[in-house]
């Protein structure tokens, strides 16, 4: 298998491709959980024409493998993928993609909704929304 | 030689992406935090405000980590990927 299970990239990606490349892991997986993040067009009231996302280089991939790793070892799953886009979304793109496979489906669930939101706490990831009036980084996220 | 990078929000308030500091000796992140303050008056009130995070060679610093010649210092403004 060519592509790497946690990535950052500028380019979409292909949600089946990563559903596969974790099913992939073993023969034994009967669930795989995904989130998927997507680009929408309000934010607090305030409407949004486009979003940008930049990245620290290096140490946010870092972050990602490791959530990953944590993921294994604290969760009951089998496999897990993260993929995160920077630069340019429009609205309606796809931003990240995290899916979390295991035997049985409630440890996928709880993998994934710990891993999301441990990107958001602990990841060098930053966006900038684009409104009617102007550009704003987003410096809190729910 | 030191490296300071600024990130997302703090990149425009800084007006440049990275600045390299001299230090003679290694140095605590609260020392260098006052040479960047003097160098850019419009990230003190940032730095002083506890919501930016500060690396130390991709990991996480706290205000006792001591940085050293060659280190590369990330500023991180709160996180919003996701």
């Amino acid at each position: 298998m060519s592509r790497e299970l946690v990535r950052i990239q500028r380019e979409n990606f292909s949600i089946n491709e990563v559903v596969e490349d974790v099913k992939m892991a073993s023969t034994g997986i009967g669930a795989v959980v995904a989130f998927l993040g997507a680009g929408r067009d309000i934010s607090k009231g305030t409407g949004i024409t486009g979003l940008d996302f930049e990245h620290y280089p290096g140490m946010a991939e870092k972050k990602l493998r490791d959530i990953r790793q944590r993921a294994l070892e604290n969760f009951n799953i089998v496999e897990m993928a993260i993929v995160h886009r920077i630069g340019h979304i429009d609205i309606g793109e796809d931003i990240v993609l995290i899916a979390a496979a295991s035997a049985h489906r409630n440890d996928a669930f709880m993998a994934c909704e710990w891993a999301i939101t441990e990107l958001k706490r602990t990841t060098p990831i930053w966006k900038r929304e684009t409104t009617k009036t102007g550009e704003v980084w987003v410096s809190e996220t729910p | 030689m030191v490296t300071v990078r600024f990130f997302a929000m703090l990149k425009g308030l800084a007006r440049t992406e990275s600045r390299q500091y001299e230090i003679k000796s290694p140095i605590k992140i609260e020392e260098l935090k006052k040479m960047i303050k003097g160098d850019f008056p419009s990230l003190s009130g940032v730095l002083d405000s506890r919501s930016v995070l500060i690396s130390v060679n991709q990991e996480f610093a706290t205000r006792e980590t001591v940085v050293k010649d060659g280190d590369e210092v990330g500023l991180l403004p709160p996180f919003s990927g996701g």
